[in-house]
């Protein structure tokens, strides 16, 4: 879900640097009103862990890859704003050092994946989970807090792609970005997410809540904030 | 700073991820599975449109990562080095971000004391 240079025109990314360098300076002031010492070694590995988790590519066979992304569990663990900040520095990092991801487009993927994601996941886990604080509906919520963040960041994504044919041609009538249109990559970002690896984000989800209601309950953001 | 025991072993468990994101690289060769749906490079998508984007063309090479792919054998290293590389990636990565992220969380607290009376 790494959007490369040159696919996205200048009237795309442009938009979505000022979109994200905006929710920054949010997440910069909420969480530094916010963020206790204690959650700090928690942030800094919960990044670590979005960095690693996407390096896992999840074959189709015969097909395309993709990968997880980790930003639902960081948000309800962490708060949404706090995710905002540690999904940011490891897509800039990928995009720096690992040229996952283009320069052009860092706003762009920080604005799908650490800023909708992030606040997807943590709104239905919210919605879903209703008064419970662990058992089948906290499990349940936070499946689909993962599957819904990635899904809906897949498909913004997609949307971002298919938009270029329409608002960026050449003299020639042809692409000059991302060739392919909104009914051809809505359809293809979304079916492979939510046929796999929305899956394995949800499953993830699920399991590392477990672990942190088991063995560091009180940290958890989203219960602790009722 | 004294990390917790619950802590100690979250940090263990992220080194056992960078030890085994190989699987990242290997599954997706054994499957025959291509790359993430519109990260294809010049070349491949040359071949898939029968033209390669002019604006795509101009800005695709922007930026020269100095480990593209997490690879530091560059195009054409062996599945070892591929291998090698991407758990030297992992790790290098990990620390990388938690240091930034680290640093910038603490000088966000240690500010916000400051302003206190």
């Amino acid at each position: 879900m790494h959007i490369p240079d040159g696919y996205l025109s200048p009237q795309t990314y442009i938009p979505l640097f000022g979109v994200s360098v905006a929710a920054w300076s949010i997440a910069l002031k909420k969480v530094k009103a916010e963020l206790s010492s204690k959650q700090v070694p928690y942030m800094a590995m919960a990044a670590a862990f979005s960095f690693l988790i996407q390096m896992f590519n999840i074959p189709i066979p015969g097909g395309t890859t993709g990968h997880a992304v980790g930003a639902g569990i960081i948000a309800i663990l962490l708060g949404p704003w706090t995710a905002v900040i540690a999904v940011s520095v490891v897509l800039i990092i990928q995009a720096i050092v690992f040229g996952d991801g283009g320069i052009t487009a860092i706003g762009a993927n920080c604005f799908n994946m650490a800023i909708v994601m992030p606040f997807v996941s943590y709104w239905t886990f919210k919605l879903l989970k209703g008064r419970a604080e662990s058992g089948l509906r906290a499990n349940i919520a936070a499946f689909f807090s993962g599957y819904m963040g990635l899904s809906i960041a897949a498909v913004v994504t997609a949307f971002e792609f298919g938009i270029q044919p329409i608002i960026a041609q050449g003299p020639d009538g042809r692409a000059l970005y991302a060739p392919y249109p909104l009914s051809i990559a809505l359809p293809a970002m979304a079916i492979e997410h939510m046929a796999l690896f929305s899956i394995v984000e949800g499953a993830v989800t699920v399991m590392l809540l477990k672990y942190f209601l088991k063995n560091e309950h009180d940290l958890v953001y989203a219960i602790k904030k009722g | 700073m004294a990390m917790t025991g619950f802590q100690k072993k979250l940090m263990i468990g992220l080194f056992i991820m960078a030890l085994l994101s190989p699987l990242g690289i290997v599954l997706p060769e054994k499957f025959h599975s291509e790359d993430a749906w519109g990260e294809w490079g010049l070349d491949k998508i040359g071949k898939m449109l029968g033209y390669v984007p002019a604006g795509m063309k101009k800005i695709s090479d922007l930026w020269k990562a100095p480990v593209p792919d997490y690879n530091f054998g560059g195009e054409g290293a062996s599945l070892t080095t591929q291998i090698i590389s991407y758990i030297a990636s992992g790790i290098l990565g990990i620390a990388v971000i938690g240091a930034i992220v680290y640093v910038l969380s603490r000088f966000l607290i240690k500010n916000r004391h400051g302003n206190e009376p």
